[in-house]
């Protein structure tokens, strides 16, 4: 690529291993993996084999693996399927206010099915209070879903401290961890969750596929109704492909994140340290104890998200944004907004993700082209003269 | 960005930057809750715009809309000026996206306000030193949802029939 992308939370290239295990499964196995002959056993030992590769990423047992058409996908399932299964025993879910949308519009429709929600507020940094949690539990709790990292500003939750007061209450617990897996450690057994979700493409398997994790002895009704596949759990023929690329991809991240993870945190300092010596009135978001290695939520004063964005695309520099016009639904970011950040400041938002082809020349010269952007930008911003004058 | 060619040229290199400190009429509108704020100065002789400048706080298709319309007004009569609508600002650009046209009302406005503000001020009518901001609009009557039409609340995040997020600058 002649361009230096920092996008990658939003798609990232398909790792070359990946690829080529992708391409070979498709050369050579055509079969559906529930028909016990020659030409479907092939196809049933390569959904075996990945289901092995990503619950040894996560420390599941293979059998608590259900593969899904991605996050948004195991996020549904495990909101919707928690509270059809368990609405004798109750209708209250309790989550955070800065969930991803594919959990916060499952809620949003369980409401609509005379379900309580209880939405938690999240600090400055976009913490989740485990005490807030316990406080909001009734005896007609089913489910808390509070994410394990958070994808637009990398806060990383206390979930396995949540997981402590779930039991404790015997509410079951689910976990968004879609951009945390394969990038940090996650081990659902140190966690404790009862449902965690994640996807293929944070750690360069295809777009399109991922997983929930189901713990054993976890009841939950299934979110597509149908034929037999995923041990009656998880309905339809297998995306095959995509779940051989997802399992090779989990591999590679197991194998290879003692080194990904140091080399990805360093190159976010370098840009961070960067960042706030260079350009005066920035804000960097997210929780700076633990947060993920990769990805930099940057809010620029005085002036918008997108136009920074274009301009940096100008200078052959790709990253991403959250301000309300370049979002589809012209509203600004819940998750920034969550946090307290005051409108202004989160439309001038930009969100750097780096990945495995991120070299220290990549963030040096992001580091040469912003300040003179950003300045270009404040002199056309009538924010920026009037609070300077004031 | 699906921005066109007249679009990306007006943003890359805005014509019309910046204040006039002396300004004869200045328009303020927007806020930043819908993300845009465009601030328009102009200087008045014979009834003309005789110059004319902009601050915008907003994105790509703000800061072109800005420098179109700044542009077009340029050297008009302050009646040709008050004519030009968002749809000719629209229109001048090749286009606009549908999610950015409220762009294009921004800029409309602030252009009228420079012009009312500056017949304000000809008629004595006490000028507040604060801005003339324009909330969102609220239209008379019922809304509609934008992507199946079925009605809607006015502030309703999302609509109740298909689901969709509704957005904050929306028809009505």
């Amino acid at each position: 690529m002649s361009m230096i992308y920092l996008d990658y939370q939003s798609a990232a290239p398909i790792h070359p291993q990946v690829k080529e295990a992708m391409h070979r499964h498709l050369e050579t196995v055509f079969g559906n993996p529930a028909t016990d002959n020659q030409v479907g056993q092939p196809a049933a030992a390569a959904l075996d084999k990945a289901r092995l590769q990503v619950a040894a990423l996560i420390n599941a047992d293979p059998k608590e693996v259900v593969f899904t058409s991605g996050g948004t996908e195991a996020n549904n399932h495990a909101i919707k399927g928690v509270a059809i299964g368990l609405r004798e025993k109750g209708r209250h879910l309790i989550t955070s206010n800065i969930e991803h949308k594919s959990v916060l519009n499952s809620l949003r429709t369980l409401r609509l099915q005379d379900y309580r929600v209880t939405s938690l507020d999240v600090d400055q940094y976009g913490l989740v209070d485990p005490a807030a949690v316990e406080k909001a539990i009734t005896p007609e709790t089913i489910l808390i879903s509070v994410m394990l990292a958070n994808n637009e500003i990398g806060t990383v939750e206390p979930i396995a401290e949540i997981a402590g007061i779930a039991k404790k209450h015997k509410v079951a617990l689910h976990t968004d961890a879609v951009a945390a897996v394969g990038v940090i450690p996650v081990d659902v057994q140190e966690l404790g969750v009862n449902f965690l979700s994640l996807a293929a493409n944070p750690f360069y398997g295809p777009p399109g596929v991922g997983a929930l994790f189901i713990r054993k002895g976890t009841p939950i009704w299934p979110l597509l109704d149908g034929g037999l596949q995923e041990n009656k759990r998880r309905a339809g023929t297998e995306n095959l492909m995509g779940i051989v690329g997802l399992g090779t991809a989990a591999e590679l991240a197991a194998r290879e994140m003692p080194e990904r993870l140091p080399r990805l945190q360093a190159l976010k300092e370098r840009l961070r340290q960067g960042l706030a010596a260079a350009i005066p009135e920035i804000k960097i978001n997210g929780y700076p104890d633990r947060c993920l290695p990769h990805l930099l939520s940057v809010s620029v004063q005085y002036v918008e998200g997108e136009s920074l964005m274009m301009m940096l695309e100008d200078e052959g520099i790709i990253v991403n944004t959250r301000s309300a016009c370049a979002s589809g639904s012209l509203r600004a970011s819940h998750v920034l907004i969550g946090t307290g950040l005051d409108f202004a400041l989160a439309q001038g938002t930009l969100v750097f993700t780096l990945g495995r082809e991120t070299t220290a020349a990549d963030i040096d010269r992001v580091l040469e082209a912003m300040p003179g952007i950003v300045q270009t930008l404040r002199d056309m911003s009538p924010l920026y003269k009037k609070e300077h004058t004031t | 960005m699906a921005y066109s060619p007249v679009v990306m040229e007006h943003f890359k290199n805005p014509r019309n930057v910046g204040e006039i400190l002396d300004a004869d009429g200045i328009g303020e509108v927007g806020n930043p809750v819908c993300g845009d704020i465009m601030n328009v100065y102009i200087k008045v002789a014979d009834n003309r715009i005789e110059d004319i400048k902009f601050k915008t706080f907003g994105c790509g298709a703000a800061i072109a809309v800005s420098s179109m319309i700044t542009s077009m007004a340029k050297g008009k009569t302050l009646e040709e000026a008050m004519k030009i609508s968002n749809a000719d600002v629209a229109a001048a650009l090749g286009g606009l996206p549908p999610n950015k046209l409220h762009c294009s009302n921004l800029g409309a406005d602030a252009l009228h306000s420079a012009i009312k503000n500056y017949q304000d001020r000809l008629a004595g009518k006490p000028v507040g030193g604060e801005a003339d901001r324009e909330p969102h609009h609220k239209g008379t009557g019922q809304c509609y949802c934008p992507y199946c039409e079925m009605k809607v609340d006015e502030e309703a995040e999302f609509c109740r029939s298909c689901g969709q997020e509704l957005p904050q600058e929306h028809d009505h």
